[in-house]
């Protein structure tokens, strides 16, 4: 027990790429002040990545649906600010449980399940809910997006045209997410989900209550995801059946593999290369940049297999 | 009551056939050689603007395109598995994914960049195919006729060719175990390209055949991939009979809740698959 | 300390002088996605203004920056709006097919005080976003109440069955045609929505027909769905030339015409713009708009040609000045010929005023078009009207 102890002890010390990594987020402040508004929905997407890499990468749990929660948070933040509190911070904790609670509820069917099985149930579940939304435009608002939120000041901060405010917030969530999933997956219980991902057979015999931590794991996820939505919400005020899409989920997905799952920096880095890469080439090309998004995925696949991160470490690893 | 409970039985099996053939293809590739190939619904494409092309620039008959729309996807299927699917059978279903998203992503560009973004629209559709005939007070479109044929059609040359041919029984070993497939002198990289054709040529098949129903553009690459995904999965992995059991079910309780429950409409399909899947999460005829 | 200070205010002068010989025009589409096609139209006919009539404006040169918001994705539109505004400069915003992606830039339109021409999203209440807005394309109860009253008072429909895609814009048609059709005295007598997506009507269609109605209404989202629906109305047995079949034009325009073949004869659809409208002007544009792009322009197209006029007559009007305020003050009010008849900015709602064509799909030398049966001049958006009173 005691050098389990210790695994996680070194597992758990900062890195040094980690404590350049952080500082340098600051960077677009200073460097990019025209990029703030794109930096602060690559942050909102990284920490829906993340989310996601939590029950994907870590329990292995491959999900088709998790706008579902996205979209819960994004919706509850937008009708809370519309109708009663429009202070960003508690909308932020409010979403953020209500996004677990559906969690919480649906993770009794998807914790039974695995492979094609379940990722169809997650990718059903997830389009009852988009199309429910749709269905009660009374309380939505329906395609045409939930009309009337005003947000008041995060703070003091007013949020502006630049995207300031809305990089900060972002940014600093993410940063308090990022933590607490570093502390959840180096934790002895971030150890039996990956046990359960590797053999979910044989945790049990080891005295692993498979399911339960599956739970777990899977609202932890839920909750994130949720204040993700809140985030996109209170930073564009504007939400949209979009957030619980099909599109989404697929994204998030594609996002999380391109940067490396089971990494905890896959998310963030697969959001930072794929959201810059698409502002660029739609730019440039606003009409065919789908070509070039696919081609730059494609070639990612082959060169660097398991993600940018994955393949980067193999071939460190090979290099040494 | 009796008379439109037998039309709405036949809607909902040619609508079921209408998602069989276009899933079909992907009940090869997914199903039976375990490949996570998103870009279904591509080679789906790539037939149906063969078809549309053959049609309107050089007047043939649709059912002259069909067999050409079938060798068209299937060269292409055969050029990207040697390019790029041989490469990732041993890799992870994630970078699979990833792969085929990239292809359906380039698909959609390259095809916007062809033709335009605009509806094909079918000029010379045979008469005979469109409009209906009256049989015992049910109403019988010709169409959806002529679909619930191929479908028993294409079944019957899958199964048959699938389990009672020479070649049947090495696509059957090379895929259930490659290494002792090997062993006994199969050729399994040539077993795995002809199947991964077949399964793109299937694709570009039903594309042709479903543009009829569900029109073509660029976008039909992502539009239909959660249809194709839901049969194929309700159906299990590794049997075409269980894709075509699970089209069937999928379309008849769909058109039949549309008609009965219309307020349900969007759920059906939905909370249909969940249902079945939960409660057999292999898949109607699955076997893993 | 000062020294730098007053080199720095001197470079943004000879800068902001700079700026001011050019006037930048962000145009938000859904260039990608599901919504490309009509994104191509629309841009192919702001391509073609320009070409037409030059690319400098009293004495400016225009610049345009394109932006993809990939479909509905309000929170990508506004973002890409308020990229426009800080980063790029603009001083105009334009495009905007989508109604959730044309409010979401509505708010930087309000803040930041930039004119804004909506050429597509035709939801009504758009335009309460931004007092700098201005819309060229249309509102779905103009058209749909229009249709409405004429079904019962020209077309002599007493009783009808509607379907309608069930969502926000199927929502907004279906309220606005049953309303207008109740108060000229008609009755609805049944109703039904169908989900989205959506890829067979057969049950919905034989539902209707079980209940063998005289007329039916019909609202769908452009694209393969009008076809489907044709087609799935004429297996039926429900012939257009008998069953009075009523819609939006997207239900009969060109590419659900061509798909449907002549399933299509005898559907009547509300119309502001069809290429068949006969006029020299129309004549001209349908013309140059083929030389540019290769096909017919329709109603997307028509609402871009229109609002890049707009932005043109505007910018002459305030001699250059680009500011929202002056801008929009010279849109109020103004009244040009376009190719689809007389139209005019209400200067109270800053919503277009046209025409209303009620048209029928006919066999014309063998080719299936729209003619023109009826029309119904200067129609303003009716939900605004009866929110001013």
């Amino acid at each position: 027990m005691a050098s389990a102890n210790g695994y996680l002890r070194e597992k758990i010390r900062w890195r040094a790429l980690e404590l350049v990594f952080w500082p340098a987020t600051l960077l677009p402040f200073v460097v990019t002040p025209d990029y703030l508004s794109l930096a602060s929905q690559i942050a909102i997407t990284a920490l829906f990545a993340l989310s996601l890499d939590l029950i994907l990468g870590y329990a292995g749990i491959v999900s088709l649906g998790h706008a579902a929660y996205f979209g819960t948070g994004a919706y509850t933040a937008g009708l809370l600010a519309k109708h009663y509190w429009s202070e960003p911070l508690a909308g932020l904790l409010v979403a953020g449980v209500a996004a677990g609670l559906v969690g919480y509820a649906t993770s009794h069917i998807i914790v039974r399940f695995r492979h094609l099985a379940l990722i169809m149930l997650t990718l059903g579940i997830g389009l009852l809910l988009a199309e429910a939304a749709n269905s009660a435009s009374w309380l939505t608002g329906g395609a045409d997006g939930l009309q009337g939120i005003r947000m008041s000041p995060l703070l003091d901060f007013k949020f502006d045209l630049y995207g300031k405010t809305a990089y900060a917030y972002s940014l600093a969530v993410l940063f308090l997410c990022f933590l607490l999933a570093r502390r959840v997956i180096h934790s002895p219980f971030g150890l039996a989900l990956r046990g359960i991902r590797e053999n979910a057979a044989r945790m049990p015999a080891i005295g692993a209550p498979s399911r339960a931590h599956l739970r777990k794991a899977y609202t932890i996820a839920a909750v994130m995801a949720g204040i993700a939505g809140a985030l996109l919400t209170h930073t564009t005020s504007t939400v949209s059946l979009e957030t619980l899409s099909f599109e989404r989920s697929a994204d998030v997905l594609v996002i999380l593999i391109l940067g490396g799952a089971g990494r905890l920096y896959g998310g963030i880095v697969g959001a930072i290369i794929y959201m810059v890469a698409r502002d660029q080439f739609s730019g440039m090309n606003p009409q065919y940049w789908y070509f070039w998004i696919g081609l730059l995925l494609i070639t990612v696949v082959m060169l660097l297999p398991n993600g940018i991160l994955g393949g980067l470490g193999a071939l460190y690893k090979k290099s040494q | 009551m009796l008379g439109s409970l037998a039309g709405v039985l036949f809607d909902g099996l040619a609508y079921g056939m209408l998602l069989f053939l276009l899933s079909v293809g992907l009940s090869v590739t997914l199903g039976m050689m375990n490949f996570v190939n998103l870009a279904h619904c591509s080679f789906a494409m790539v037939g149906g603007y063969v078809s549309v092309s053959l049609m309107n620039r050089f007047g043939w008959p649709f059912l002259a395109t069909l067999p050409m729309a079938f060798l068209a996807a299937a060269s292409v299927s055969v050029l990207l598995e040697r390019g790029l699917y041989r490469r990732l059978y041993r890799a992870s279903d994630l970078d699979q994914c990833l792969l085929t998203i990239g292809i359906v992503f380039v698909s959609i560009a390259a095809y916007a960049w062809l033709y335009g973004t605009e509806q094909q629209a079918v000029e010379g559709f045979p008469p005979y195919l469109r409009g209906s005939l009256q049989f015992m007070g049910i109403n019988l479109a010709a169409y959806r006729l002529f679909l619930v044929l191929c479908g028993f059609l294409v079944t019957a040359i899958l199964v048959a060719s699938l389990e009672y041919t020479r070649f049947g029984a090495k696509v059957r070993a090379a895929v259930d175990n490659q290494r002792m497939a090997r062993g006994l002198g199969i050729d399994v990289d040539r077993t795995f390209m002809l199947t991964f054709a077949l399964g793109g040529g299937l694709a570009g098949l039903g594309g042709s055949l479903a543009i009829e129903m569900v029109g073509l553009d660029p976008g039909f690459a992502l539009a239909y991939l959660v249809y194709v995904l839901i049969v194929v999965s309700v159906g299990g992995l590794g049997s075409i009979g269980g894709s075509f059991a699970a089209a069937i079910v999928l379309g008849i309780s769909d058109m039949a809740g549309k008609y009965y429950v219309p307020w349900l409409g969007a759920f059906l399909i939905y909370l249909v698959m969940v249902g079945l899947l939960m409660w057999r999460p292999q898949g109607l005829f699955g076997k893993r | 300390m000062i020294r730098t200070l007053v080199v720095a205010a001197a470079l943004a002068l000879a800068f902001s002088a700079h700026a001011q010989k050019t006037v930048k025009i962000g145009v938000i589409l859904p260039y990608s996605g599901q919504f490309a096609d009509g994104a191509k139209q629309l841009d192919d006919a702001i391509k073609l203004y320009v070409k037409q009539h030059g690319d400098t404006v009293a004495g400016k040169k225009l610049e345009f920056v394109r932006k993809d918001t990939g479909g509905i994705a309000p929170a990508v539109a506004k973002r890409l709006a308020q990229e426009l505004v800080v980063r790029d400069k603009v001083d105009i915003l334009a495009g905007f097919l989508l109604t959730p992606n044309a409010m979401a830039a509505g708010d930087v339109s309000a803040e930041a005080k930039k004119f804004m021409v909506v050429m597509n999203a035709a939801t009504s209440i758009i335009t309460t976003k931004s007092p700098y807005m201005a819309r060229t394309s249309l509102t779905t109860p103009q058209l749909n109440e229009s249709l409405g009253t004429w079904a019962v008072k020209k077309a002599g429909i007493k009783s009808i069955y509607t379907m309608v895609s069930d969502y926000g814009p199927g929502h907004d048609a279906e309220q606005a045609f049953t309303a207008a059709f109740k108060v000229a005295g008609g009755t609805v007598f049944g109703s039904v929505r169908f989900p989205t997506a959506n890829p067979d009507f057969a049950a919905f269609v034989q539902r209707a027909k079980d209940q063998n109605p005289e007329a039916l209404y019909v609202w769908v989202p452009g694209g393969a769905q009008p076809a489907a629906l044709g087609k799935a109305l004429a297996e039926r047995g429900i012939d257009a030339r008998k069953t009075k079949v009523l819609g939006q034009l997207e239900l009969a325009d060109e590419s659900a015409r061509k798909a449907m073949g002549d399933v299509a004869i005898g559907i009547i659809t509300a119309a502001h713009y069809d290429p068949n409208h006969d006029s020299k002007l129309n004549h001209e544009y349908v013309k140059a708009y083929n030389e540019l792009a290769g096909r017919n322009p329709n109603f997307f197209a028509t609402g871009g040609y229109d609002g890049m006029h707009l932005i043109y007559a505007a910018l002459k009007k305030t001699k250059g000045k680009t500011d929202g305020a002056s801008l929009i003050a010279a849109a109020k009010g103004m009244k040009w010929e376009s190719p689809r008849g007389p139209v005019s900015i209400d200067p109270e709602t800053r919503d277009i005023i046209q025409t209303v064509y009620i048209q029928r799909v006919e066999k014309v030398g063998g080719e299936l078009k729209n003619v023109e049966i009826d029309k119904i001049p200067n129609v303003k958006d009716p939900v605004k009207e009866k929110m001013q009173k």
